[in-house]
């Protein structure tokens, strides 16, 4: 079965140290969460499995056949039109009138409107953007999808719309999730497991597995399970949370 | 190519809003009129004398081989500032010290009046040609030189690793993610670069040639024929604002379409 296995991971910038010894998997229909503060080397292990950084020491052994990213800013490119945006890294595998309908689809299941489709990233607003990065992502149907905190720029309501999307695919398609945030109830909501990484140096120091299948989390689990972190002994030191 | 056609297809519109410059056009040459009534026909002629001039001036052909000769100079001289300063600039927009090195060198290229340059080029390749297009290719080059610099040096790293997050060839980086964000800081120094050729050209030919609109508009000062002066004069902004807002403006307003 495709997995994802990070092993004794270490990593430096220059002579800092900003992994160690981060060891984890994720198998097909999984959605991990690494969750830690802001500057703990999240994105770096992102990158490092997305394979955007060379691995120095220890191994990530990939057997996922496809990837894809979703990233925090939505990083679309200025001279494109929104569709062009989408069929981005599909255009050269499908030719351009095909990639267009898939891109086109794609869009309209991210709610997307047709006006929207020949605007250029200046005209969309920041919400829409994100539905462009998205759509952008999932349009290569990928085995395995890197998200480095994509929602956490976004209002509640299209927040809670975007998770439903990955979500879905996770269960439907059986896609694999590595989504990196420093939103616990975020994590909580869409994971199975959670890692959580304190910084100076990166390093994994707990994992919690929630049992609960995904699709019977409703609020109430939800807003429980954080409260029960928020009293996490680690989680209030990493975060260094005073407590009451 | 789809470009090219919608380039073609706006044009209409294009001409149509240019109806707010036209009228400032005219009132300008109601104002130049009102001078001519002022000053008398030597010091300022007619726009009306100017513009048979004008006309006159097209039916000759010494005229003709002039112009001809001018502009092949300035376009001569900017292509080889225009392949020279890209070439350079983006080489050098790669590496930290050739940028750093060359910022001073090229503030002080800038800083050089062109007319300095003249006088140079007149010593050490006398009256002519060569003097003539080295000049317009010192004082173009740094322009372009510097947008590629900027160019180059500006190309998004997050914008990269969003295109090797998705294994993108290096074929359609350099197309999609390279090519555009260079262009859009390459094709305005190098609209500013012909615009500052073709005045520099018509400088060097007026101090250092025998031949040229730069050499008959000499010859017409040395003469007092006012009205061919500035009938070359008028040429000159002719071509220019031909270039630069018939040529250059419709695809300029389509490539930075994407553009704030």
């Amino acid at each position: 079965m495709a997995r994802l296995e990070v092993s004794e991971l270490n990593f430096y910038f220059g002579f800092t140290q900003i992994l160690n010894e981060i060891s984890f998997e994720l198998n097909k229909n999984e959605i991990v969460s690494i969750v830690g503060p802001s500057g703990g080397g999240k994105t770096t292990l992102l990158k490092l499995c997305g394979g955007l950084l060379d691995v120095t020491e220890g191994t990530i052994a990939n057997s996922f056949k496809s990837s894809a990213f979703a990233f925090q800013d939505a990083r679309l490119l200025p001279w494109k039109t929104t569709i062009e945006n989408i069929m981005l890294p599909i255009v050269s595998k499908y030719g351009y009138k095909e990639a267009y309908s898939m891109a086109c689809d794609m869009a309209l299941k991210f709610g997307l409107e047709e006006k929207d489709f020949e605007k250029y990233p200046k005209d969309l607003s920041g919400g829409m953007r994100q539905r462009v990065n998205f759509a952008r992502a999932l349009v290569t149907k990928p085995e395995l999808l890197f998200l480095d905190e994509p929602f956490s720029a976004l209002d509640i309501g299209l927040k809670r719309e975007l998770q439903d999307f990955v979500l879905q695919n996770s269960i439907s398609e059986g896609m694999a999730v590595l989504f990196i945030t420093h939103d616990i109830m975020e994590a909580i909501r869409l994971s199975d497991r959670i890692l959580l990484l304190k910084s100076d140096p990166g390093e994994v120091i707990k994992t919690y597995e929630i049992a609960q299948p995904k699709s019977l989390r409703d609020d109430e689990f939800v807003f429980e399970q954080t409260r029960k972190f928020l009293n996490d002994k680690d989680i209030l030191e990493i975060f260094e949370i005073k407590a009451r | 190519m789809r470009m090219l056609l919608k380039i073609i297809k706006d044009f209409p519109w294009f001409l149509w809003s240019g109806w707010g410059s036209i009228a400032s056009i005219l009132l300008f040459l109601a104002l130049w009129d009102v001078g001519n009534h002022i000053y008398g026909d030597l010091v300022l002629p007619a726009p009306k004398a100017v513009f048979s001039e004008i006309y006159r001036l097209f039916s000759t052909p010494e005229f003709l081989v002039d112009l001809e000769l001018t502009v092949e100079r300035g376009l001569l001289g900017f292509a080889v500032s225009l392949a020279i300063g890209t070439i350079l600039g983006l080489v050098g927009g790669r590496f930290i010290t050739a940028s750093v090195m060359s910022r001073p060198i090229v503030t002080i290229l800038v800083g050089i009046p062109p007319i300095a340059w003249i006088v140079l080029a007149m010593i050490w390749f006398g009256f002519g040609d060569m003097t003539v297009m080295f000049t317009v290719v010192v004082a173009s080059f740094p322009i372009v030189f510097v947008g590629a610099l900027q160019g180059s040096r500006t190309i998004e790293g997050e914008l990269s690793d969003m295109m090797d997050s998705f294994h993108l060839s290096f074929w359609q980086k350099t197309r999609d993610l390279y090519f555009p964000h260079l262009f859009s800081y390459l094709f305005p120094s190098w609209v500013s670069a012909l615009g500052m050729s073709w005045k520099i050209v018509i400088m060097a030919e007026l101090l250092s040639s025998n031949d040229g609109i730069g050499a008959s508009l000499a010859v017409a000062r040395s003469q007092l024929e006012t009205s061919t002066a500035l009938a070359l004069v008028s040429v000159m902004i002719g071509v220019l604002l031909f270039v630069e807002y018939i040529v250059l403006e419709p695809i300029k307003k389509e490539v930075e379409s994407w553009r704030d």
